[in-house]
């Protein structure tokens, strides 16, 4: 290989003995990284991206057993590298590594100081005081205020983002040449990742570090890397330059990723493509392409026959019998007909199902038993209304107070101010049971949302037995039907939740929710914690259940892309408070409020080439315990002046869009009227 | 997807229609009763537990029929013959007499009675006085929370022998006293293991799915959350069921227990230790005994666990 390559990896693989069989979970893969370039490796979970980053430190899990023809590290065969070696010269020294929880992966019981400076001492014969500045200086450069005080401070007193900014210290204090990082994105909100990425980006040609991106967010890994690896069953399906990967992808499992990603290749409310099944687990001999019986395009030759490495330019190759071309490059599902059920304008006024007005939460939160108690405001006189068959999106950051409205709206907490009206009827005053035939919710994990020890047909025909309808025939009967609707095999009945896969369990919590019939689902962040081709395949069924069952969505989640694939209106909620609320359209292509204008920016669609855009955001979300004066977005906001600072905005329409700022007026280049809001400046104080 | 629009053509999904009903015969997989059933067929583990339970029991029954002599019949003649395979031993008495000269083998018999009565007697209640102030602390929170707390502050600081000494004292000396008293001093472990498994159950997301399907708090608790403590209950009740015999054991000594010529296998532990350096069958008989049913309540605590619990389950 060249010298300028740093990594070197040939015929990789990694196999783990089960009980049974052994568990191909990298087969033989060859990749070749140069200095101070990004390879993004992406793929479905289960794909073997993590195996592969942990094989090349050594980390594996005991059992497994790791097999290579070389892996060359700067000319060094970490294959055969001693495990004394590898620790001492390689781990954390040479090679960095970033995991993907920050919640978990600095010790809770040692300071930020310590756990930083230790890295160094550790490889290195360097004094305590210059590992030490080193670590200042680092902590200065990932972006934390105050990097001096911030040594003394434990995990727990930093937010997810910081903790992840320490990791990256962490990760470069012995300048390493080379930096693994797996997923170190995926549990931060969008702002946070944008700057993290953004960070990654700038550190990485000013040290002339390499690094190897692990991601499932094609979007990501667009803007942030040089080189891409598709991987697919353990095996890299498709490879090359980012740019021409997907531009022209020749992999129809390439190809399937991309479509499924909301707002790519298809136009909003449109369905979108999916790739059915699950990534098989490889196990005993491979026959054929793994690929093939997930694959639209697969011939019996696909089945018989391993695909041959097709060269299409230097670097860049695919393992394929029939692959995609610009010619026989069509979606692959068939249907693309557009939905009909987006809100034209010809539709006629619906009525308001769902109300929320002026709706406070405060909790009082103590710190320590013998604490003052402190008012938390949660919610701050949000206001909202949702008109029959109509998608809400409710967009923010975490900890902006999304859950506690959504609870409010389902009457599982307690408004300390204003009310939740849901068909005229305000929400406290309706029996639980009645409420319950209303409104339904539907949560993000679906790993904790099913009872574990209950069977899939217990969980579904739940609600059933709670209300009494039926006979208990009738209520199987009806569950069945229902399985049958959200796509559920009639097998899985009395399988319990552990043996689905995660798309089949969202598909179980989809049919409990909508049993009842409810008029209004409140999907709270229903596809994040799914692979890109499930969150296609369970948006593309919320999408047919609101045409057939005529359902109302509120739709709580952080992804954009999805938020512009499926609402029909936006809400934009920071610290508590509704920002900004308007038509999907109005507000995602021309956003009033500064704060949306950066949700925006953060936004990572696919696209190659262009980098991962700086959002001029500065700080940290807020702590809502102590809020800010004014205008609660002020301390992050670009554009704040003296008024933001002492007096919060009041909601004015401006275009249709309900907006909650200062500067909102100006911004776009209308002269904004201050006397407009004068009457209404006290909201703050007024909240109960 | 077109499966979607084929099933809900025609029929509204709210209504509910007799002519589907046939549907649950279709391939359903096998009923969690019957696949759990087969488990259990298949589980060597839990066989052999029911197996020596089961040996217990028909001998704690049927005592009078199956014990070879009168256990309260003292023959002192013939007091301290070592069983029949040590030197000495008679065939008439199989495991030998004891102090007094009394069939030890009929004993251990009748003793079977006592001590199954009590270990699974006093576990049992103290697993239903500790899992249900657990799941009350841990599930409601708040006051009631405090207040279960202080409870188990008190129980922990108060010596639990001077507690037992004085409610028998008080109450008088009898087998269900002795039940009631041990099971009510040995709750505080399954307290503490339920109350944790709760407050971590209750943010989960199942839970406030039932409460907004509209579940009252009582039915979550005993519907959703309690069925995911079984293991965890299962577990200290294996364990507590050897110390509420060796309790029983420690009061016999001290003579708060089931009174003095029944025969139990802690009080028989009790009476042999004088001689145990001399006669040592007179400890490790009984203690075999206790040891064998221990284990047996402990292999059928994980056989169940096992069979109601498919892959890892919690």
């Amino acid at each position: 290989m060249s010298t300028a390559s740093i990594l070197d990896i040939r015929e990789l693989s990694v196999e783990i003995p089960t009980e049974s069989s052994t568990l191909k979970a990298v087969r033989g893969i060859s990749l070749d990284l140069k200095r101070g370039e990004t390879l993004g490796i992406v793929g479905e979970s289960g794909s073997g991206k993590s195996m592969t980053a942990l094989a090349i430190m050594n980390l594996l899990p005991p059992s497994a057993k790791r097999a290579a023809a070389c892996i060359n590290f700067d000319g060094n065969n970490l294959a055969q590298a001693s495990e004394r070696q590898l620790a001492r010269d390689v781990r954390g020294q040479r090679i960095g590594m970033i995991f993907q929880e920050p919640m978990t992966s600095l010790n809770p019981v040692y300071s930020i100081g310590r756990q930083l400076t230790e890295t160094m001492t550790l490889h290195r014969d360097v004094s305590a005081a210059t590992a030490e500045a080193r670590a200042v200086h680092l902590l200065e450069k990932v972006g934390l205020p105050d990097p001096a005080s911030r040594l003394k401070q434990y995990p727990h007193e930093l937010s997810g983002g910081q903790r992840q900014r320490v990791m990256i210290a962490m990760a470069l204090m012995n300048e390493p040449e080379l930096l693994i990082a797996d997923e170190p994105t995926t549990a931060l909100d969008v702002t946070i990742q944008a700057q993290i990425l953004h960070l990654l980006r700038d550190l990485q040609q000013e040290l002339g570090m390499s690094m190897i991106l692990i991601t499932h967010d094609l979007g990501v890994v667009s803007r942030a890397a040089d080189k891409i690896a598709v991987m697919y069953a353990g095996d890299i399906v498709e490879t090359g330059n980012t740019t021409e990967v997907l531009k022209d992808p020749r992999h129809p499992y390439t190809q399937g990723l991309l479509e499924c990603v909301p707002g790519y290749r298809n136009g909003a409310a449109q369905r979108l493509g999916a790739i059915p099944g699950i990534v098989p687990a490889m196990t005993g001999t491979v026959q054929g392409c793994a690929f093939a019986s997930r694959c639209p395009r697969a011939v019996d030759l696909c089945r018989t026959d391993v695909p041959p490495r097709e060269a299409v330019s230097p670097g860049r190759y695919y393992v394929c019998h029939d692959p995609v071309t610009h010619d026989t490059a069509k979606p692959l599902t068939v249907e693309t007909a557009a939905h009909e059920g987006a809100a034209g304008p010809s539709q006629l006024p619906k009525p308001t199902v769902l109300t929320v007005e002026q709706v406070s939460c405060t909790f009082s939160v103590r710190r320590g038993l013998f604490g003052k108690r402190k008012p938390l405001k949660a919610l701050n006189e949000v206001s909202l209304s949702i008109e029959k068959g109509e998608i809400l999106a409710l967009v923010g950051e975490s900890g902006c107070g999304k859950t506690t409205l959504s609870r409010t709206i389902m009457g599982l907490q307690s408004p300390s101010g204003g009310s939740v009206i849901l068909n005229g009827q305000r929400i406290e005053d309706l029996p639980p049971l009645q409420r319950a035939r209303m409104i339904q919710p539907i949560f993000q994990d679906p790993y904790s949302s099913l009872n574990p020890r209950k069977t899939i047909g217990d969980i579904i025909g739940k609600p059933l037995a709670v209300h009494r309808i039926g006979t208990k025939a009738e209520q199987r009967a009806h569950t069945h039907r229902m399985m049958e609707l959200v796509g559920l095999p009639a097998r899985v009945f009395n399988s319990y939740p552990d043996q689905l896969s995660g798309g089949q369990r969202q598909r179980a919590a989809i049919g409990r929710a909508l049993i009842m019939n409810p008029e209004v689902v409140i999907c709270d962040e229903p596809t994040s914690a799914l692979d890109v081709s499930v969150q296609a395949q369970i948006l593309n069924l919320l999408l047919d259940l609101r045409d057939e069952l005529d359902l109302t969505y509120l739709f709580v989640t952080h992804n954009l892309s999805v938020v512009e694939h499926m609402a029909d209106r936006v809400a934009v909620m920071y610290l508590g408070e509704i920002v900004e609320c308007g038509d999907r359209d109005q507000v995602m292509s021309d956003p009033k409020h500064p704060y949306t204008r950066a949700l925006m920016d953060s936004a990572l669609s696919i696209s190659p080439g262009e980098t991962v855009p700086d959002l001029g955001l500065s700080g940290d979300f807020p702590n809502p315990i102590n809020r800010p004066s004014g205008c609660s977005f002020h301390p992050r906001c670009p554009i704040a002046e003296q008024q933001c600072r002492d007096k919060a905005p009041a909601s004015e329409l401006i275009d249709t869009t309900l907006v909650k700022c200062w500067k909102a007026g100006v911004s776009v280049g209308r002269s904004g009227n201050p006397s407009i809001n004068e009457s209404n400046n006290n909201m703050e104080e007024s909240a109960p | 997807m077109m499966t979607i629009r084929e099933a809900v053509s025609g029929s509204s999904i709210a209504s509910v229609e007799h002519s589907d009903a046939e549907q649950s015969t279709v391939n359903l997989g096998m009923s969690p009763t019957r696949a759990a059933l087969m488990r259990a067929r298949k589980h060597q583990g839990l066989k052999i537990a029911l197996g020596i339970l089961l040996v217990m029991a028909v001998f704690a029954v049927f005592a009078p029929w199956l014990a070879p002599h009168d256990p309260y019949l003292q023959t002192l003649s013939l007091r301290m013959l070592p069983p029949v395979w040590v030197e000495g031993g008679q065939w008439e008495y199989l495991l030998g007499t004891d102090h007094l000269g009394r069939d030890y083998l009929s004993r251990i018999i009748y003793g079977a009675r006592i001590s199954m009565t009590i270990g699974i007697g006093a576990a049992s209640i103290g697993a239903l006085i500790g899992v249900t102030l657990g799941l009350l602390a841990g599930y409601f929170g708040g006051w009631l929370d405090q207040a279960v707390n202080f409870l188990v502050t008190c129980q922990l600081a108060v010596p639990s022998l001077l507690l037992i000494m004085a409610l028998v004292f008080v109450i008088g000396q009898s087998i269900t006293v002795v039940i009631f008293v041990i099971g009510a001093t040995h709750w505080v472990f399954y307290l503490v293991v339920t109350r944790f498994a709760t407050l971590r159950l209750r943010e989960l997301d199942f839970v406030a799915a039932a409460s907004a399907m509209g579940c009252s708090r009582f039915q979550i608790a005993v519907r959703e959350v309690l069925p995911n403590l079984v293991n965890q209950i299962m577990v200290i009740f294996t364990l507590e069921v050897a110390v509420a015999i060796l309790n029983e054991a420690t009061l016999s000594f001290l003579g708060l227990g089931i009174p003095s010529p029944t025969p139990s296998w802690g009080l028989m532990i009790a009476e042999g230790k004088t001689a145990m350096f001399f006669q040592p069958w007179l400890v490790i008989l009984p203690g075999v005994s206790l040891f064998i049913l221990v284990i047996a309540v402990n292999l059928l605590g994980d056989g169940v666990r096992d069979v109601t619990v498919t892959n890892r389950r919690n």
